[in-house]
């Protein structure tokens, strides 16, 4: 472990000993993380590793529960953003952080708005003065123009521009090339590039090895919340970072038993859903597909490619704006709604499991029954007994980690969550399982878990439908993989066929030409 | 450390319990009339009228909304109840007049109630009006139509029989208690045991997650609106009764004790978390409290000065034991 040298004179960020609970979770456990001078320290994990608390602790959202960090060699504690953005740290969330409705100017000086001697704000200095942060950024659009209507990639560059605006000696990027294109990537690796020769020090947090060795100096791994090792990026293999990252479970994370397949559980044909904002676009556009029994069909494609919305539409979430063909176990169905879905027997378990997945107000067997509260009903009374019988089943069943089934949700960890969402779904006994990113947020133990259980319900006979951002999550788990871009199919490949190379490929825009 | 918080949260449980045995005790030591048959009897016959409004706010705000229009709501119901018994119906043109019998007016006085809940749910639901607005607008809605109904002026006299309902003792216990005593129950077993009030916890606490369990979201809403018009007719119904008048301004800004009684409960405005139990607590601590004052000889100005405080402490003590057992 290398970290522990004496810092360098050029160190510009050093967290030490960093640690972070949340009820339920340790998030971090003692980590360290070294920026320096005109450098890109990637830092690397797992979901689940801890990388965003960090990043979080950084930026002054929340305080650590220990452990110091130092900004230039003065010990900082920010209480808020506001404080840490003083002190010079802009982070780049992955899901930007700007106001669609307000200009990139107004985005950029956002509650520091230059005031003139009226005491109102001074839109020409303002625009004047982001002209010049864009011009050096090559971003040639006119300033006034609306957030809402720029592509990702431009936006992504506001917010460099923001964090340049006020002088940022440390920039946290999160993720920041999962949605854009590849011509975007290239900008955004030479603005990186330039961030570097004025000294700026970044923090770069990715789950793509490849672009690495064009942009990294130094790396750090996190894995489960714990600091695995810090290295100089030249001094490491490929093979190396994996093994920091996964550790020894690689092999056995995904339990896979042979797939015995049957007969084909949903047909899915021709299903489009207009765009939520553009107009004669669509968000999804003709995608088809089959799945079998006893089938995980693994659906990859990056942010934006349709992947929420193609799992949305089946459910009925879209009736108005959305076409296509549902069949299940050979009948036509038509969903219009989410209990449609749910007496067709499929069930949905979302993307962001807080706000759609659970109500953390209620306990472990409310969530459980909410899908299936006739179920335990009798004489229009809800039966408790009935209710502890089929609750106390999934969760021994899910090996659901709580002190009682009538603890409320809120207190468990998103593992144990997780499985009160499938539970919930189990309870309606659906013929397919739609999961979108089911281990998003999760644990690593908790997620093999997981991974088991999706195995085993598929064994059981279920049609199982993945959606997932994790290539080797899509790979360990799927038997076939189909592959989204910009709303369309571009590719569908057997559990032999994928590679990692093929299946990326299918999901870049434009890499269906080349 | 468990025990620790399972004493903590035990006590935040009967924190409400407290808080009333507390003001019980103060003013039994205080003033020798509060701790008297006479006077407590009196204090439950004050607070029933703003405990059926109550219940009904409950479930609404469980339900993740909020009604401003329970006391206009009221308003009307008691004002066509007591117009119809006491004028019958004339049918117009025509000089046929039908006279209304007290079974009748009660049930007219209920639909009255039902009727303006079921709409407000429809403008929520369908129209997608935030509650707030859409009941601000049926607050004024009520309010007006109560006044051209009676065109400004009380409808008095309204017979021993209907009366009974607002002034009557059944063993020794006055009948507003024994109907608002039973409309608790009802609310309680709905909300605790069948599927409706599971339901209306679950889109309170996460609307999204009901809607993607399969709730029929809209359905929901509009039965507990409906519900909660229902509850506000009741209220209308014992008012009316009591004084033995419908008045144009009766249940004017009863909203606010309402809604005050359901917060003092523990019942939290984003919905999803609260019970009826706690509302009748809230409701007793404040009749109590207004009684307290009254024997106290405190002035009616400082009298809402002192409520407000106590609803802000009640608010503040809430939260902050939620801010602790969340970290």
């Amino acid at each position: 472990m290398t970290s522990s040298a004496q810092p360098p004179d050029d160190a510009l960020l050093e967290a030490t000993d960093i640690t972070k609970s949340f009820p339920g979770v340790r998030a971090l456990d003692g980590v360290h993380l070294t920026v320096r001078r005109g450098r890109l320290n990637a830092l690397l994990g797992e979901n689940g590793a801890g990388k965003s608390t960090l990043m979080n602790i950084l930026a002054g959202v929340f305080p650590p529960d220990a452990g110091t960090v130092r900004l230039a060699g003065k010990p900082v504690r920010f209480q808020n953003t506001r404080e840490a953005q003083a002190a010079g740290i802009a982070i780049i969330f992955q899901e930007l952080n700007l106001v669609p409705e307000l200009s990139i100017a107004e985005n950029i000086f956002i509650g520091r708005e230059p005031l003139n001697r009226f005491g109102l704000v001074d839109f020409e200095r303002m625009n004047a003065d982001t002209a010049a942060l864009l011009q050096e950024l090559e971003l040639d659009v006119d300033p006034r123009t609306w957030v809402s209507q720029l592509k990702v990639g431009a936006q992504q560059v506001v917010e460099i521009a923001r964090a340049m605006s006020f002088n940022a000696r440390v920039i946290i990027m999160d993720e920041p090339t999962s949605a854009i294109t590849e011509h975007e990537i290239e900008v955004l690796f030479r603005q990186i590039k330039r961030l570097k020769q004025n000294g700026v020090g970044l923090i770069y947090i990715t789950h793509k090895l490849d672009e690495l060795p064009v942009i990294a100096d130094d790396l750090t791994v996190f894995r489960d919340g714990k600091f695995v090792g810090a290295k100089p990026f030249k001094e490491v293999t490929r093979d190396e970072v994996i093994r920091m990252m996964v550790g020894r479970e690689l092999a056995d994370l995904f339990p896979k038993s042979p797939p015995q397949v049957g007969d084909v559980v949903l047909r899915v044909r021709n299903i489009y859903l207009k765009h939520p904002e553009r107009e004669n676009d669509f968000a999804v556009r003709d995608v088809s597909f089959e799945v079998r029994r006893g089938e995980v069909l693994g659906v990859f494609g990056l942010m934006g490619a349709g992947r929420t919305e193609l799992l949305q539409t089946i459910f009925g979430l879209h009736p108005g704006t959305s076409t296509g063909e549902v069949e299940i176990a050979g009948k036509r169905v038509s969903i219009q709604s989410p209990q449609d879905a749910i007496a067709a027997k499929l069930a949905l378990a979302p993307e962001d499991r807080k706000a759609e997945g659970v109500v953390l107000e209620l306990s472990v067997a409310h969530n459980t029954t909410l899908a299936c509260l006739s179920k335990i009903e009798r004489f229009g009374f809800l039966q408790p007994q009935l209710e502890h019988a089929l609750v106390g089943g999934y969760v021994s069943r899910l090996r659901v980690r709580t002190p009682s089934i009538h603890q409320a949700i809120v207190n468990l960890s998103g593992g144990n969550q997780q499985k009160v969402v499938l539970a919930k779904w189990l309870a309606t006994e659906p013929e397919v399982l739609l999961l979108d990113e089911p281990t998003r947020g999760i644990d690593i133990h908790a997620k093999k878990e997981i991974y088991a259980l999706i195995d085993g319900l598929a064994r059981s006979g279920l049609g199982v439908v993945m959606v997932s951002s994790e290539l080797p999550e899509i790979l360990g788990v799927a038997d076939r993989i189909m592959v989204l871009c910009e709303g369309r199919k571009t590719a569908e490949f057997s559990r032999a066929e994928a590679t990692e190379e093929r299946v990326v490929k299918a999901a870049l825009p434009g890499g269906m030409n080349h | 450390m468990t025990s620790h918080r399972n004493v903590l949260d035990q006590l935040k449980r009967f924190q409400s319990v407290l808080a009333l045995a507390l003001m019980v005790l103060a003013l039994a030591l205080m003033t020798d009339k509060f701790f008297t048959v006479d006077n407590s009897l009196n204090v439950l016959r004050q607070i029933c009228a703003n405990l059926c409004l109550s219940v009904g706010m409950t479930i609404i705000i469980l339900s993740g909304g909020i009604d401003l229009s329970v006391g206009s709501m009221l308003a009307l119901s008691g004002a066509v109840a007591a117009g119809l018994l006491k004028n019958g119906v004339v049918i117009p043109g025509t000089d046929v007049f039908i006279e209304v019998t007290v079974s009748g007016a009660i049930l007219a006085g209920l639909l009255v109630g039902t009727v303006l809940g079921w709409f407000n749910g429809l403008v929520i639901t369908r129209f997608k009006l935030p509650p707030f607005v859409a009941t601000l607008g049926m607050l004024s809605i009520a309010r007006g139509l109560t006044m051209l109904w009676t065109g400004g002026f009380p409808i008095t006299r309204l017979g021993d029989t209907f009366g009974f309902m607002g002034s009557g003792d059944v063993v020794g216990i006055p009948m507003p208690v024994w109907i608002s005593a039973a409309l608790v129950a009802l609310s309680v077993v709905l909300m605790t045991r069948t599927r409706l009030g599971r339901n209306v916890y679950a889109v309170g606490g996460n609307e999204r997650a009901a809607r993607l369990s399969g709730l029929n979201v809209n359905r929901i809403k509009l039965l507990v609106y409906t519900l909660g018009g229902t509850m506000s007719g009741v209220a209308g119904l014992l008012v009316t009764a009591r004084l033995d008048s419908a008045t144009p301004t009766a249940g004017l800004s009863y909203e606010l004790d309402s809604i005050a009684a359901v917060v003092i409960g523990g019942t939290s405005l984003n919905g999803g978390r609260g019970t009826i139990m706690g509302t009748v607590l809230g409701c007793l601590i404040i009749g109590v409290l207004n009684n307290g004052l009254v024997l106290l000889e405190v002035s009616p100005f400082w009298q809402q000065v002192i409520k407000g405080l106590v609803i802000l402490i009640a608010v503040a003590v809430d939260k902050m034991g939620a801010r602790k057992s969340g970290s």
